[in-house]
């Protein structure tokens, strides 16, 4: 029956030979990193994830700080763009016209191909001002008792990165969320609209079920690229290694720093300490990854239990 | 017979145009001496078309680690070697000066232009976040003439690690003994306060941009973003403006050692500018390659005594006569 096709045989190797080339690299790179960080390690095991000072001169390295600012920036940056995202991804793919579905989208396109550095020049010279002279002194006038808009107002902070890391991000949160969206099969939305939903209520209820895996993994998706981001977050955000509760005081980043300080690293166990950042930020990357997709399961998890419990019921 | 006569023409034809083709020295290293080496590099072709030069600027610390590593010619650095640096090169390394540069204090102040007075134990509290606003009775008293107005200051410093960082906290360590304590001197420091600008170009931005801003760039920066600088005083006591004659009088005077690792940060010279420093391109003592061993040997030569003539339109110092004559004696243990 199965006549046995060299093409055939030749296809199937070639193919799972590229799918193990994905594994070997990823190998790779968790092996060259570990080596080239093990002076660091061995030095100060453990407690580089928990100290906070970065001093190259005596040489005593930490890396607590530039965890914060990674994980406080990606996920302030995430709360600006999902609610922007999710909003422009339903206006496009249920309300709008053809015309503007078209055009946005292809602007939504050229938004994602911007270069990194472009973002941060246009953020160096028309974010920063507009943040510094109008927004910063707004939030702190009116919002000042919370304690993230408190503190002097530079421009350049964490607020300002985190606000460029949602531009950054919102291209893909759309795309995806939009295709997500317009996959939905008809009879779903009519079954709503025959059981008297609005328009809103079978849009939402729809999406939060159909839809649902794959704008995660959209969000997802957006949170890995922002939790990477360099060189516009590097331009903004102050480079200041400081953990700090207000928005408005600068920060730094895991990949902020290591593009900051590599290539005049001088001594070995400075260079080594830098390329143990670069492993934390790839298992910070894993991690939060990894908590997603927890996140994910255990909902769709409950949402099981709770369609079976209906049907027992029944 | 035929296969055999074609490849051992072309195996001579190869090595034929080998010869032919121009040698190339590969450098790399400091970013701040780059325009002018670019310059002298450009200048010296028509000089000696034989001999062709590619420089990267990577770093200092790129250019320490890659002349160490032996993947290039020659490095350059603004900040000198340590021991142990040294220490650990394949052979015996010289560090020979090329030019010099000024560090100085660029602020943005409205209504201020430059000239701001400043004396160093000022300029050290500035830096570890003990004065914290232009109205501080120390900055006033000095600058009576002068209405400065009251703001916070914000203090811009290096996020990348830099040969200008290394003169600036050089010159803070050896004015403050607490910043010597407590931060020392490096390319790359734990800064007390300050937010980061990568490059000279980031802290020039960070200051024009941010009202009541501090921060230190090389000369040439300042000069072309019309950023209003500091007259620091020097170890004599004087209010220093920092200009080329100023920078090129700080090593005029300094017992400069044979090696030429020396700061020359505060300097007794009492016309001079305190925040000044050489540039330094490294070699090997011994030469491997005969060939290129003579034309840097050549090039290093031309650019100390012909080369500083372009010094001045790029705004870089030149090296003063005597430096020149210990330079020319060193020149010639180097041996190829």
């Amino acid at each position: 029956m199965s006549r046995k096709d060299t093409g055939d045989i030749v296809f199937r190797r070639l193919m799972m030979f590229f799918a193990c080339m994905i594994l070997v690299i990823v190998a790779g790179i968790l092996f060259e990193l570990t080596r080239s960080s093990l002076p660091s390690i061995r030095k100060f095991g453990f407690s580089f994830l928990f100290t906070s000072t970065w001093d190259p001169v005596f040489e005593k390295f930490g890396a607590l700080p530039f965890i914060y600012g990674t994980l406080l920036s990606s996920f302030v940056a995430l709360l600006l763009a999902i609610p922007i995202g999710l909003g422009t991804a339903i206006y496009l793919a249920e309300y709008s016209p053809w015309w503007v579905r078209n055009t946005v989208s292809l602007l939504v396109d050229l938004l994602a191909a911007i270069p990194s550095v472009v973002y941060g020049l246009w953020g160096i010279f028309v974010l920063v001002p507009i943040m510094r002279n109008h927004v910063e002194p707004f939030l702190g006038k009116y919002f000042g008792f919370l304690p993230f808009f408190q503190g002097p107002q530079y421009g350049v902070g964490m607020i300002s990165a985190s606000l460029i890391l949602a531009v950054m991000i919102v291209p893909f949160i759309i795309s995806v969320s939009r295709e997500v969206i317009l996959a939905v099969p008809q009879v779903y939305k009519e079954s709503a609209y025959a059981m008297g939903a609005t328009r809103w209520e079978a849009l939402i209820s729809i999406i939060l079920s159909y839809g649902r895996s794959g704008i995660i993994g959209g969000i997802i998706l957006a949170l890995g690229r922002a939790i990477g981001e360099t060189m516009a977050v590097t331009m903004i955000i102050g480079n200041n290694v400081k953990i700090s509760a207000s928005l408005f005081s600068p920060g730094y980043t895991l990949a902020s720093v290591i593009a900051n300080e590599f290539t005049e690293a001088t001594s070995d166990l400075y260079l080594s300490a830098l390329v143990e950042i670069g492993l934390v930020l790839l298992f910070v990357s894993i991690f939060v990854n990894v908590i997603a997709r927890i996140l994910i399961w255990s909902v769709q998890q409950k949402q099981l239990s709770g369609m079976k419990a209906k049907l027992q019921a029944i | 017979m035929l296969k055999k006569i074609s490849v051992i023409l072309a195996a001579l034809g190869v090595t034929a145009t080998a010869f032919a083709a121009p040698m190339l020295i590969n450098g790399a290293g400091a970013t701040f001496p780059y325009p002018i080496y670019s310059k002298w590099f450009d200048v010296y072709q028509s000089i000696n078309p034989d001999a062709r030069f590619n420089y990267q600027s990577i770093g200092s610390g790129g250019g320490i680690k890659q002349i160490t590593a032996g993947t290039v010619d020659f490095g350059a650095s603004d900040g000198p070697m340590t021991d142990q640096q040294l220490a650990d090169a394949p052979g015996r390394l010289f560090h020979i000066p090329m030019v010099m540069g000024a560090v100085v204090a660029a602020y943005n102040l409205p209504g201020v232009d430059k000239g701001l007075k400043l004396t160093p134990d000022v300029v050290a509290d500035i830096f570890l976040g003990k004065i914290t606003k232009w109205s501080d009775p120390r900055i006033v008293s000095v600058n009576s003439n002068r209405q400065i107005p009251d703001m916070p200051i914000i203090v811009a410093h290096r996020s990348d690690g830099s040969g200008t960082t290394f003169i600036w906290v050089d010159y803070l360590s050896n004015v403050s003994g607490e910043w010597k304590l407590k931060t020392g001197k490096g390319t790359s420091v734990n800064w007390p306060v300050g937010l980061g600008g990568k490059g000279n170009e980031g802290v020039a931005g960070i200051v024009k941009q941010t009202p009541g801003a501090i921060g230190y760039v090389e000369l040439s920066y300042a000069i072309k973003n019309n950023l209003p600088y500091a007259f620091i005083q020097n170890k004599s006591g004087n209010f220093i403006e920092p200009t080329i004659e100023s920078t090129s009088k700080a090593a005029a005077g300094v017992s400069i050692p044979s090696d030429f690792r020396v700061s020359i940060v505060n300097s007794p010279n009492p016309e001079a500018y305190p925040v000044s420093g050489f540039t330094w391109i490294l070699v090997y003592k011994n030469q491997s390659d005969p060939v290129k061993g003579k034309a840097i040997v050549d090039f290093l030569k031309w650019a100390v005594h012909d080369g500083q003539q372009y010094a001045d339109s790029l705004l870089y110092a030149p090296l003063p006569e005597d430096v020149v004559a210990m330079i020319d004696k060193k020149l010639q243990e180097i041996k190829y």
